[in-house]
């Protein structure tokens, strides 16, 4: 993969704002959420990135102030290169950030996803509800603080809830055929070393 | 059917045109041998039930090869794949719209117990929220198990009192 050297002095030049970012791979920025519309649109029409590969952000746990990140990774199909922006949500309890779906009408669906796991609200995004978990979800399944295993809530539909009489419950994290037991060494702790009946390995139970 | 002595077999001849059995067993039989499966293909369960649908392994056989996308037709909901929390309420609705008779048939782990996904997405067993009959084990299981399940579901229905079940519904 070939690096964009010069992106950084273009970038820098432009917005001197925006810092560059500790990055194993591609240029990295960090932008001030006020200017990340400003930096993708230099990027896209300047800069040839034109494909806006992905949006995602990061939940550095309830403690970290500031506490999301919002990430973007733009690619250039004439340059073939990557960068990556990066950008803090100001606020902790109510993060946003402006939406990018004015430039690459692809953000849309990737800030859809990103609000549905997160709860990062993109402003003036044209419809932002929930694309994976249905629309009366209760919570952001991404965030440190929500457990793997699940928090007890009702269905999406009424009528199927009392007819079945129950909802969503918190998955089992123990004791069931599938799950590892945490802080054994690998070959004790996988799911398949608890039962040997089926080998010579261990008498028959 | 070739017999080699039709003296053991049904002879008009001799028994006239009748032929006395029970309700339950011919109620049975016909339930038996004409199960048309509803496919609730969910994930990649749903490719071995294809598997087992086409000639290698033939569901023909067993008189399950109608598959019904349109549950008022299908006896036998076959939950192929992982059901997800917000699929359940579907799952549960087209199971409402089969006709009774009806059973159900989890295929793989993760319809049976929602097998490795021990996750807030996942529903953990299909058993939840709909009655299960028969429970096939793989990740996912084999057209042969699928076809061991169905002829498992038939040995079920044979037992199945239908015929008091039909007069006092």
């Amino acid at each position: 993969m070939t690096t964009d050297v010069e992106i950084t002095t273009a970038v820098s030049q432009q917005f001197p704002s925006a810092k560059p970012r500790a990055s194993l791979d591609c240029p990295a920025f960090d932008v001030p959420a006020g200017d990340v519309i400003a930096v993708l649109e230099l990027l896209r029409d300047k800069q040839a990135y034109d494909f806006l590969m992905d949006v995602t952000a990061i939940d550095w746990s309830a403690e970290k102030s500031p506490r999301f990140t919002v990430v973007w990774h733009l690619y250039s199909s004439t340059k073939h290169t990557y960068v990556r922006l990066a950008a803090d949500c100001t606020s902790d309890s109510e993060p946003a950030m402006p939406t990018a779906s004015g430039l690459w009408s692809g953000a849309d669906w990737h800030e859809r996803e990103t609000y549905d796991m997160l709860g990062i609200k993109f402003t003036g995004h044209p419809d932002l509800r929930r694309i994976l978990m249905w629309d009366a979800y209760p919570y952001f399944p991404l965030r440190k603080d929500f457990p793997l295993a699940g928090l007890p809530t009702e269905l999406s539909d009424a009528d199927i809830t009392e007819e079945i009489k129950t909802g969503v419950i918190s998955a089992p994290m123990v004791g069931g055929p599938f799950v590892a037991t945490p802080g054994e060494p690998m070959s004790e702790a996988e799911p398949r070393a608890k039962d040997e009946a089926w080998s010579e390995q261990r008498p028959k139970g | 059917m070739v017999t080699a002595n039709p003296e053991l077999t049904y002879n008009s001849k001799i028994e006239g045109d009748i032929v006395v059995t029970r309700a339950d067993a011919a109620i049975n039989w016909v339930r038996n041998n004409s199960m048309w499966p509803m496919p609730m293909g969910l994930a990649c369960c749903a490719i071995e039930l294809m598997a087992a649908a086409s000639s290698r392994f033939d569901i023909a056989r067993f008189g399950a090869e109608v598959m019904r996308f349109s549950p008022r037709q299908a006896d036998c909901m076959i939950v192929a794949g992982t059901v997800t929390y917000k699929m359940a309420p579907v799952v549960r609705r087209i199971y409402d719209q089969m006709a009774a008779p009806k059973w159900v048939i989890a295929m793989g782990a993760c319809a049976s117990s929602g097998g490795m996904y021990r996750s807030y997405a996942t529903l953990q067993g299909v058993d939840r929220i709909v009655p299960v009959d028969v429970y096939v084990s793989g990740c996912p299981p084999r057209p042969e198990a699928l076809l061991d399940a169905l002829l498992k579901l038939q040995e079920k229905v044979k037992r199945e009192r239908s015929a008091s079940k039909l007069l006092s519904a």
